[in-house]
């Protein structure tokens, strides 16, 4: 893939960024910004792969991440065999007879034609079988959360290394884009965008308050990293080594033993943290370039010349014997994937799932001003969005900061005015985000690194 | 006879007007996102927090009438300061309208195109909302609390249950009478209301009729600034005024407009009561209902509860799905005000 001048730009503008910020606040913060960049600018893919390549909206991207920070919970949490003991049964027969009422539906759907038979036969049976199903499924969760409420009281996961949920995050996410894009798909697209906002509330409430399963809004902590603790690495010889090879010319100068030890161990522990966030960034930067690859050859590819057909008309497409609908489905499903993908990184970075702080502001609207932004329809404008946009969000308050105290410098630290601007300083971000968005949208439509014309 | 009429007391009391009161609400606001959808033709996800900004306003001048002393005695001196905030509401729209939606529309954008301008206008507003006056939770309803309160009630006719009247659930329905019927009377008997009915219902032979487009804008933008800033005042009133609660509204408002046929009035309105009683409905927990109602050998054990009321929020969004799949067009059909 050749690049043009304005993308090496870009690309010059983030990594000097992160230097800049390096230089100034230290390399700790900017690797904790990069790594939320790098979550930030997949999550921008996922959404562009399904807007961009087809013009499918999806507002359900609070929902498919949350899918995926699940699935983190599900995969690293260790198992509670108590929970299961008490439980296990109910939930097992409540999902058998789940699939059963489903099986039943589908089955109606299909074998009873008369449209009004339908209806009724269909409301029987859901009322019915959810009668059923509630009857095993309330004891069972009732008894699970009972274990230990102030632990566990949750059904728990496999135990496994939480690098696998990424993958088993992707397919959650997948799973409930496929339900949703069965339902709604049809729809028209801003309909479609309100449609999948609420489902992917609906998604959220249901984390919340299922206890059994998430333990809601008890948050689950304490999730294993797949990379070393800091208090481990310290203890480490090959990491001591490490450290004291790196800052040897700084050491040296220091004669005083005890004081040479002192400064060794602040570079320890200084360094530890350095080496931890850095271990996450190559990881996250793995995954980020991975999709990149094949977003990228997707898009090049005849599927990716084929979408772009769909989405620029729908009927000419279907006319030249395209699925529009089956086509619309798979790419909400691989674009809520790699939403979900994303989900389960951001649980893995922060080490702990809290259902409660999944709002649609700053997981649904922030995601889409990235992808506007960066550009729809191109990929590095996605992650250029997504780095863009999630850096000026946490350097908002910073900056805001300082133009308060230059614009109210002359007057006295005590007025009113000013203590109330500086009291409302995190605000002032929601402001930046809607005037770039604004700004974008006016003057630059099809945003800062627009998709290329192919002629092919 | 007695214990029939304690069950229907207690289905007041817990079910129909709370009910209505909330269905107002949600009517109003619903009502105004119609309006912009059948004239200007998007979706605009800034309503909610059009509607907060009235109420923020109305709270200022509330407060600016409290410490002046100046009251309305029994009602809330928030009704006073409500003609200021539906101008001030007004004067938003209109910003908002000349200095970034009119571009779009003389574009002749896409809708949603639109939506996400409407996003950006709603980040911005939302800036201002909490600039101004924070997040916390306000309370500015003064006045008589209570039109009657559960043990008057209980005095009164001698019955189990309580009905307990809220006078910010009276002022809500007859407001809402009120601005309803004068809606509906512009739309069918003003010249104006006739024009912007004609607009909706097909915008180019409006335009080959003489009508002026911007004018009719201009005219919605007015009446959705007065729909929103009552809806965010009452709704204020009645629970408490908190930022981002009107933000998490926008989606019943949304549902309330699409359930009842997006582009029609008198479906919002509907739309609005139906996703309102069915939120309270499916939530509520129907034990002291039966408890009157059957004789003691049938008595339900459990709470005879739907969905726990966590689910509130949900139960709006799966009205919305099961009518999008069942009936699309809503159940008034839309696109005509």
């Amino acid at each position: 893939m050749k690049l043009e001048k304005y993308e090496w730009i870009a690309i010059a503008i983030m990594v000097s960024l992160f230097i800049f910020v390096g230089f100034i606040q230290g390399w700790s913060v900017s690797l904790v910004i990069l790594n939320m960049c790098i979550i930030s600018a997949i999550m921008t893919m996922g959404v562009n792969i399904s807007w961009g390549y087809a013009g499918v909206i999806n507002f359900g991207v609070m929902g498919f991440l949350a899918m995926g920070g699940l699935a983190a919970v599900i995969v690293s949490y260790p198992p509670i065999t108590e929970s299961w003991k008490v439980g296990g049964i109910g939930i097992g027969i409540s999902f058998i007879l789940l699939v059963i009422l489903v099986i039943a539906v589908m089955y109606i759907n299909k074998s009873v034609t008369n449209k009004r038979n339908r209806y009724i036969f269909n409301t029987i049976f859901i009322i019915f079988g959810i009668l059923v199903i509630r009857h095993f499924y309330l004891d069972a969760t009732e008894s699970i959360e009972d274990v230990n409420p102030a632990i566990s009281g949750f059904l728990g996961g496999l135990g496994l290394p939480i690098i696998f949920s990424w993958v088993v995050g992707g397919f959650f996410a997948a799973g409930v884009a496929f339900i949703i894009g069965k339902v709604a798909l049809g729809l028209r697209s801003d309909y479609l965008a309100i449609v999948t906002l609420g489902i992917s509330e609906i998604v959220v409430s249901v984390l919340k308050h299922e206890e059994w399963l998430s333990r809601g809004v008890k948050n689950v902590i304490g999730l294993k990293r797949p990379v070393p603790y800091e208090i481990n690495l310290q203890n480490t010889d090959w990491f001591i080594n490490l450290i004291t090879y790196l800052n040897s010319s700084k050491l040296n100068n220091i004669v005083d033993v005890s004081d040479r030890q002192q400064v060794l161990n602040n570079l320890i522990i200084d360094g530890s943290g350095i080496f931890v966030k850095l271990s996450y960034a190559v990881l996250f930067l793995t995954v980020m370039f991975i999709i990149f690859y094949y977003a990228n050859k997707a898009q090049l590819s005849p599927w990716g010349r084929m979408m772009r057909a769909i989405r620029d008309n729908e009927t000419a497409a279907n006319a030249m014997g395209k699925d529009v609908v089956k086509q619309h489905l798979i790419i909400f499903v691989i674009g809520a994937a790699i939403v979900g993908v994303a989900g389960a990184m951001l649980v893995t970075l922060d080490g702990l799932f809290t259902p409660s702080g999944y709002r649609p502001l700053r997981f649904t609207f922030i995601i889409w001003i990235m992808v506007i932004v960066g550009g729809s329809g191109n990929n590095l404008g996605a992650i250029f969005g997504g780095f863009v946009i999630w850096f000026s969000w946490i350097e908002a308050a910073p900056l805001t900061t300082f133009i308060i105290n230059q614009l109210t410098v002359g007057l006295e630290p005590t007025n009113a005015l000013k203590l109330h601007l500086l009291d409302s300083v995190p605000y002032f971000r929601y402001l930046f985000m809607g005037l770039i968005l604004l700004l974008i949208l006016r003057y630059r439509p099809k945003g800062i690194i627009p998709e290329k014309v192919r002629h092919s | 006879m007695v214990d029939f009429l304690n069950s229907i007391i207690v289905l007041l009391n817990f079910i129909i007007i709370p009910g209505i009161s909330y269905g107002s609400q949600l009517a109003l606001g619903a009502l105004g996102v119609t309006f912009v959808y059948a004239i200007l033709r998007f979706a605009n996800f800034a309503h909610g927090e059009i509607m907060s900004f009235g109420a923020m306003i109305t709270i200022l001048f509330t407060w600016f009438f409290q410490s002046q002393n100046i009251g309305l005695g029994i009602f809330p001196t928030a009704l006073l300061a409500l003609p200021i905030g539906i101008i001030a509401t007004i004067i938003l729209c209109i910003i908002s309208d000349k200095f970034v939606f009119q571009y779009y529309r003389y574009q002749k954008s896409v809708p949603v195109v639109l939506a996400m301008v409407s996003i950006g206008v709603m980040f911005v507003i939302n800036a201002i909302i909490r600039i101004i006056i924070g997040t916390e939770t306000i309370k500015f309803s003064d006045g008589q609390k209570f039109i009657m309160k559960a043990k008057q009630f209980k005095v009164m006719t001698g019955l189990n249950e309580g009905l307990a009247l809220k006078s910010s659930q009276v002022i809500t329905i007859l407001i809402t009478i009120l601005l309803l019927t004068f809606t509906f009377w512009f739309l069918q008997k003003t010249k104006t209301g006739k024009s912007m009915r004609a607009f909706s219902d097909n915008e180019d032979l409006a335009l080959l009729s003489g009508i002026n487009p911007d004018r009719v804008v201009f005219t919605t933008w007015i009446i959705v600034g007065v729909l929103a800033c009552v809806a965010g005042t009452l709704y204020g009133l009645d629970k408490s005024y908190k930022p981002i609660i009107y933000l998490n509204l926008v989606l019943p408002i949304f549902a309330s407009a699409i359930v009842g046929g997006i582009g029609s009035p008198f479906g919002a309105v509907v739309g609005g009561y139906v996703i309102a009683f069915s939120e309270i409905m499916v939530t509520y927990a129907y034990k002291k209902f039966f408890v009157y109602i059957l004789p003691i050998s049938l008595e339900p054990s459990g709470l005879v509860q739907l969905l726990s009321t966590d689910y509130k929020f949900a139960v709006s969004f799966s009205i919305l799905v099961i009518v999008l799949l069942v009936r699309p067009s809503g159940i008034f059909k839309g696109r005509v005000l």
